[in-house]
């Protein structure tokens, strides 16, 4: 199969962009959508040309390095994955294929395709944790949790950090992304003593950094790798009414 | 070469404790003097670096991702190692040490494993202090698997994401360090050389990967924990930007490089499909837990696997190994994968493959249950292949996994540089020859938690606090220039090829010489292909771009070239070895086509120092001397 490629081309984050087109080799449809641009980067490097830049690490749909906005869609035509677990046979012999980098104030585009989501770090260095010293944690088993709580908090805790959320939503709004490290933390006991506080901090920066409100349109969770649930924002919503409540 | 383990004297079981009690101090109002540099977030370096920030240490950290909790730690599957012994099924210290020591032929220190072992039951304390869910009981308890061949359940996991789970634990605790101001963490920038002031590491030279700019930074102990070099095979089940620079940096500064060809190759991970593949997907070794392992009797047998009746198919592993069966250690099955290709009875289109069959246990245990135990990784593959294993048997085949080799380091976790300490993977120490199941994990927190934040004050307090050099010194200015004319030479070439090409060129040498099974011909015919190599990639390289901003081939040429050296080194290490032992699998010595150890001429680490560009490095040995256990023939018969 081939395909021809509608790229998004920008040198630096001061540059504008614009669109660029590449029509690519035969392709195995059993390819990665990651290997077909490793295919047309390679090619335009064999001829002096720089390559599209693109972010990417694991190749696995784990390390959320990946992002990019194929027609429209953050990670692209799947669901429930990461663009580099997108494969080429999703797509027909022919067809044009538009990618853009992930579109949103607060991720300032670098270069191309890659954005700058460090943002995120801001928002788990205010709160996304819990205050343990390395040498004073009680015995593994001290404390039992049930398999219920202890599962729900994995469905939170399995975030990729990707920022695809923040990409789909028309306000640019980072809420699934800090409800589900609120709620990993806050379903657990370990998490209790500073809940609120957590809460409170996260969702300040938050907003510091230009992320918009949410308007519960769940545009979100329709293109989250790991499909992390809406529920996780009626969740927040509630502990952090608690915490402007105690003034956290 | 100085190679002294500083072993602390004693029993076995009391050295940790003893090496603790006597172990040099920093006063605490002192520690805030000392600056400590982290290359690396991964478990190994998150840990270290939020562990030392915690003491009052000056910590910065860096790592080339955009963000530290993207290190590769993130995509491991299965699970960690602790001797716990909550399933009260007899586990103990010395179980998983002994373990660990046979699982790596008995090409491991003693104290180093012994240590590990003991401080495995604190990590998960700690990690589960920091909120890791790991999967539980209904009771509430924490749950354990038996992983990786052992016969104690004392893996703990998070799903299939066990790796994640740690990392984002350690990440957690690295981001308050960073929120407290006690940790300056530097993304997106990746350390191109190791500075030595009058020996002693003193610092490093940086590219900042968005703009290009070219960075000292002056520390008074470096620290690597930069992870595993698998990745200069091409093919393997890394993430693409793992690489080898820095601690091939410090090699050629003079760190000595322990067993550069101890490479694991893990026995189920998808096969290749094509030439355009960029990685290996692994399957998570807990499938064996349920999965039997299959080729056709016959040579050339291409009828569809279920067309193929029950008595022409060769269970091979259970047929070998029948007290292990599906479940013998990966360096084992591995071979054993290998062989029956060799011989033609591999499936799939590129014979390269083996199946993994689920039907007797669909039958035994029902659909669902086998969906609930391994439906993710059930849809991975499909998505990957587009093949549903439920119906038709997986196909897996070996792939490059994990690097034992990595740079020598004492019972401290210092290089033979003083002040250079390497933690996690890119160390050498734990695993000797083979690497169990889920002791990744374990080694890289252990020495991030609990061994450096220790060890580390034993060097420091020989330096007078506040006594970190500058970095406008003139060492500092000297390796920053050979930096730049090193970028400037990379972005000069201009050749007829991409970086890629010549990649894949050395994954194929290595793949084909230096993997699973090695020969004395095929290793030297590799020592010949690689300097030719190496020699045409700095004529014919094209390497586009500027160095200013980012420049991903730039980045790739410099680890690239790199890797064109160490996989040099390597042969020579698997040509220098002759025995076999763990993954390094000399044909040439065999026992019923098992690994022939040769003890009395190799019971060592071989520690490779180097000498010049123009010089065969030099390789030294550091004796592994066996006082607690009894070196026997590793059998899984
Ligand atoms: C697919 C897969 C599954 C696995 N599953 C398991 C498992 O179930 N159990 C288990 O125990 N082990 C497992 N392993 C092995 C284990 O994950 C790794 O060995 C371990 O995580 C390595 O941790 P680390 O901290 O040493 O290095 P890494 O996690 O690789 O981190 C390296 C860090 O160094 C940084 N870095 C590297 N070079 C530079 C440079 N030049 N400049 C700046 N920064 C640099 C990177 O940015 C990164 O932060 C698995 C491995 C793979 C590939
Ligand atoms: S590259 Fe890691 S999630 Fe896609």
């Amino acid at each position: 199969m081939k395909v021809t490629l509608k790229v998004w081309r920008q040198i630096d984050s001061t540059a504008p962009g614009s669109f660029q087109l590449y029509p690519t080799p035969d392709l195995n449809p059993d390819m990665s959508f990651l290997e077909m641009l490793d295919v047309v980067n390679d090619e335009l490097a064999n001829r002096g040309e720089e390559p599209i830049a693109f972010a990417h690490d694991c190749r696995e749909g784990i390390c959320g390095t990946c992002g990019l906005t194929i027609n429209g869609k953050p990670h692209g035509p799947g669901r429930g994955i990461a663009t580099c677990q997108l494969y080429m046979r999703t797509f027909a012999d022919g067809d044009t294929i538009t990618v853009e980098p992930f579109r949103a104030k607060p991720f300032p585009v670098l270069k191309d395709l890659m954005v700058d989501r460090s943002a995120f770090d801001r928002i788990i260095q205010t709160g996304g944790f819990i205050s343990v010293r390395t040498g004073s944690a009680p015995d593994g088993n001290a404390l039992p949790i049930s398999k219920i709580d202890a599962d729900l908090a994995m469905d939170a805790a399995a975030c990729i950090g990707c920022g695809a959320c923040v990409a789909a939503c028309k306000n640019a709004s980072a809420m699934l992304f800090v409800s589900a490290k609120v709620s990993h933390l806050g379903l657990l006991p370990q998490g209790q003593p500073e809940r609120h506080r957590r809460v409170a901090r996260m969702v300040d920066q938050m907003d510091r950094e230009g992320f918009g409100a949410c308007t519960v349109t769940g545009s979100c969770e329709a293109v989250c790798p790991k499909n992390i649930s809406l529920n996780f924002i009626t969740r927040m919503n509630r502990d952090y009414a608690v915490a402007l409540f105690k003034g956290e | 070469m100085n190679l002294d383990a500083k072993i602390p004297p004693g029993p076995l079981d009391q050295k940790w404790t003893k090496h603790l009690a006597n172990i040099r101090l920093v006063a605490p109002n002192n520690k805030r003097k000392y600056r400590i540099l982290v290359v690396g977030t991964g478990l190994a370096g998150a840990s270290a670096a939020a562990s030392l920030a915690e003491l009052g240490y000056q910590v910065m950290a860096l790592c080339f991702h955009d963000s530290a909790r993207r290190a590769h730690s993130i995509a491991a599957q299965g699970g960690i190692n602790a001797a716990k012994n909550y399933q009260n099924d007899g586990d103990s210290v010395w179980r998983l040490f002994h373990d660990t020591i046979k699982g790596g032929d008995f090409r491991a220190r003693e104290s180093n494993v012994h240590r590990l072992a003991e401080v495995s039951t604190s990590i998960i304390d700690q990690c589960v202090a920091q909120g890791v869910p790991f999967a539980r009981e209904y009771g509430g308890l924490l749950a354990n698997r038996s992983f990786g061949g052992a016969q104690v359940s004392r893996t703990f996991y998070a799903r299939g994401q066990t790796g994640q789970q740690l990392l984002l634990g350690a990440y957690s605790a690295l981001m308050r360090q960073v929120g407290l101001g006690a940790v300056r963490l530097l993304a997106n920038t990746e350390m191109l050389d190791l500075v030595l002031v009058n020996g002693h590491a003193k610092g490093i030279v940086t590219r900042n990967l968005i703009n290009g700019d070219i960075e000292r930074h002056a520390a008074d102990a470096v620290i690597l924990a930069t992870g595993g070099y698998g990745n200069v095979y091409n093919l393997s089940t890394y993430a693409r930007g793992s690489n080898a620079t820095a601690i091939w940096r410090a090699y050629r500064r003079g760190a000595a490089f322990a067993n550069p060809c101890f490479t694991q190759i893990h026995p189920t991970c998808i096969p290749v499909s094509g030439d355009y593949q960029s990685k290996l997907t692994l399957m998570s070794e807990s499938l064996r837990n349920d999965g039997r392992v299959w080729v056709p009797k016959k040579p050339g047998d291409r009828r569809p696997p279920g067309a193929i009746p029950e008595d022409e198919r060769d269970y091979y592993l259970e047929r070998k190994y029948p007290a292990y069966g599906n479940l013998a250690p990966r360096d084992i099955s591995s071979r054993a994968a290998k062989q029956v290709c060799d011989e033609g009875r591999g499936v799939g289109e590129s014979g390269l493959g083996v199946y993994l069959d689920f039907s007797d246990a669909i039958q035994r245990f029902g659909l669902s249950t086998i969906k609930e135990r391994y439906g993710n990784l059930f849809d991975i593959y499909h998505e990957i292949t587009n093949e549903n294993a439920y119906e038709i048997p997986m196909r897996i085949f070996p792939a490059v996994h994990y690097t034992m080799g990595g740079l020598w380091v004492d019972y401290n976790l210092m290089s033979n540089i003083p002040g250079l300490f390497v933690l996690g993977e890119a160390n050498f120490s734990d695993h000797g020859a083979n690497r169990l199941g889920a002791s990744a994990l374990m080694q890289g927190l252990a020495d991030g938690y609990f061994v450096i934040p220790y060890t580390i004050g034993d060097y420091l307090a020989t330096l007078k606090p506040g006594g970190c050099p500058s970095s406008d010194s003139p060492d500092f200015a000297s390796v920053e220039n050979q930096i730049r004319g090193r970028t400037s030479r990379l972005l000069e070439i201009r050749g007829k090829h991409n970086v890629s090409y010549f990649h894949k060129e050395l994954g194929r040498l290595l793949w084909d010489h230096c993997g699973m099974a090695r020969t004395r011909a095929g290793i030297q015919k590799a020592l010949e292909g690689i300097p030719r190599l190496r020699e045409r990639f700095w004529r014919e390289v094209n390497v586009p771009g500027e160095p200013g901003g980012i420049n991903q081939s730039l980045e790739k040429a410099g680890r690239v070239a790199d890797f064109l050296e160490l996989g040099e080194l390597m042969c020579l290490d698997a040509l220098t070895r002759e025995e076999s032992c763990g993954c390094h699998f000399r044909e040439e010595y065999q026992e019923a086509g098992e690994c022939k150890r040769n003890d009395v001429e190799f019971a060592h680490v071989a520690a490779w120092e180097f000498r010049g560009d123009r010089e065969q490095p030099v390789r030294h040995t550091e004796p592994l001397v066996y006082e607690s256990v009894e070196m026997a023939t590793r059998s899984y018969k």
